[in-house]
């Protein structure tokens, strides 16, 4: 074939009218991408195999059964993932996100399925223990929580306290115990939080007590969970799947999905059968 | 572009320029007076293999592995957690720092071993026909000339660790770049922050290259057409 002009041209033309006609196509049937971290247990985690399974992918599974939609899961580093989101390189993040006001003014969010509630870890041989263990602070309550932060920080007070970048406990770290004195250090990753406190860079460290009970099932002869949880405030208004602002009709969708398995007690289930406990909230 | 969020950025991330300048200096000081010790250990055969291996592995071997190595790394070894190199060890500082060190004083001890070979024979034979002793020469004749030398490359180096400090940000030091990593994931605008955060290495970077042109300058005036004041 003797290879003109033209045939450059037409062949781009045949390109961009097959690309025209594809888009709207491609948008019906096209598989939801999910956006998640498989590195905060037991929300997801990563097999050896690079399998992504935990609550959170259960979770899914029934909401995308129930709204009707398929979807596909990739694994992405928390610093970044909701940069990747607003530009469009995937549709939804499921990745134990709170619901804050900050996040509120770039990304939206579906309804939540988890009330949050956030403590403290240290080892056992630092010998630290927080007052308030067992109890929950609603951070709401300024009362009770200018108390609970004075005992706290009388206990912490020249210590260092080691937290996941950029998360609600973060916020909360910042806000209440290092104007007190207390060394806040911060972690791109969360697990190098737990390997910091246990070689005893830290002297304790701060997640969600989902996160720290998770810690502890494979470190309970070393470490401890101690101290109030702590919810409300800075802390959110529990976790839910974030979408990109203005995809409104994805939230919905998701959210149907959530109450209905919230009423009929699914949700729960899921949640017995991950965490040992009902961390979902009353939609 | 948002001016209010860009100036506001700018002025976050400077508050960790301290840090940047003092990581950066010091680990350049230190680097040098090792480049220095290494380049005098190469007068025998066995000091010349050990600083020949110490600049292959340091060399050859990625910056951001010796900060992991060095601060995750020993950390794991218990007897290193109870020995008395634990206070500094324990500190994200200190091995940052030590890190930035050992990898500079590789890159410099090759800069100045051909700085070093480019002194010319018979400038140290005057010195030694004048009476000096070899402490002498090597303060009077061979380190000054040495240095001139190898200016140009160094100040490649300089520039180089000034931009390796942004890699201590993965051990939680907050330098510019931890400062504006923290910033991204807490406001989500990577496009803004960065570009804040490379404005200012570009700036000091470009005080390095107007500092070593003026210096080069001085050193050897008659090179660009001038004699000596």
């Amino acid at each position: 074939m003797n290879i003109t002009r033209s045939t450059f041209l037409r062949a781009g033309l045949a390109a961009a009218a097959t690309l025209a006609t594809g888009a709207p196509l491609l948008a019906q049937g096209k598989k939801l991408v999910f956006a998640t971290e498989g590195a905060f247990p037991p929300f997801n985690m990563t097999k050896p195999d690079g399998t992504l399974y935990g609550f959170e992918m259960d979770m899914l599974a029934e909401i995308a059964k129930r709204a009707g939609f398929e979807y596909e899961l990739i694994a992405q580093a928390w610093d970044g993932m909701i940069q990747g989101l607003i530009d469009g390189k995937y549709d939804a993040v499921i990745d134990s996100v709170t619901i804050t006001a900050k996040r509120l003014e770039v990304v939206d969010f579906s309804l939540p399925y988890t009330t949050g509630g956030s403590t403290f870890a240290v080892m056992k041989e630092s010998g630290i223990a927080l007052p308030g263990t067992g109890t929950s602070i609603n951070l709401d309550d300024a009362a009770a929580t200018d108390a609970a932060i004075a005992q706290i920080a009388a206990v912490l007070e020249g210590k260092t306290v080691g937290v996941h970048v950029s998360t609600i406990q973060a916020d909360f770290l910042d806000k209440y115990l290092a104007p007190r004195g207390i060394t806040i250090r911060t972690y791109p990753n969360g697990p190098d939080v737990y390997q910091d406190l246990s070689n005893g860079r830290l002297d304790a460290a701060m997640a969600s007590a989902t996160n720290i009970a998770a810690f502890l099932e494979k470190n309970a002869e070393t470490a401890t969970a101690t101290g109030p949880a702590f919810s409300g405030g800075v802390m959110g208004k529990g976790a839910a799947i974030v979408v990109q602002k203005g995809k409104g009709e994805l939230a919905d969708k998701l959210s149907a999905a959530l109450q209905s398995m919230s009423d009929d007690g699914t949700l729960a289930a899921l949640s017995n059968q991950w965490f040992g406990i009902n961390v979902t909230p009353k939609l | 572009m948002d001016l209010t969020f860009i100036s506001g950025m700018f002025q976050k991330i400077l508050t960790g320029l301290p840090l940047t300048l003092n990581l950066w200096l010091l680990s350049l000081a230190g680097g040098a007076c090792l480049a220095l010790t290494l380049n005098l250990m190469r007068q025998n055969r066995i000091g010349n293999a050990i600083a020949a291996t110490y600049v292959f592995v340091f060399r050859g071997t990625p910056l951001l592995i010796q900060i992991f190595m060095i601060y995750y790394g020993l950390a794991g070894f218990g007897f290193i957690r109870q020995s008395f190199l634990w206070p500094f060890l324990r500190d994200p500082y200190w091995c940052g720092l030590l890190a930035l060190i050992l990898n500079d004083a590789a890159y410099s001890s090759e800069i100045l071993r051909g700085g070093l070979r480019a002194v010319p024979k018979g400038a140290v034979e005057a010195g030694r026909v004048s009476g000096m002793g070899r402490a002498t020469i090597l303060r009077r004749i061979t380190l000054p000339i040495a240095t001139r030398q190898a200016l140009p490359a160094y100040s490649n180096e300089v520039i180089s660790m000034l931009k390796a400090t942004a890699l201590v940000s993965t051990i939680t030091l907050m330098d510019m770049t931890g400062i504006a990593r923290a910033a991204i994931s807490e406001t989500w605008r990577a496009v803004e922050i960065l570009l804040c955060a490379a404005v200012i290495y570009l700036v000091i970077s470009m005080l390095v290259t107007r500092a070593s042109a003026w210096l080069e300058q001085r050193l050897s005036p008659w090179q660009f057409g001038r004699t000596t004041p």
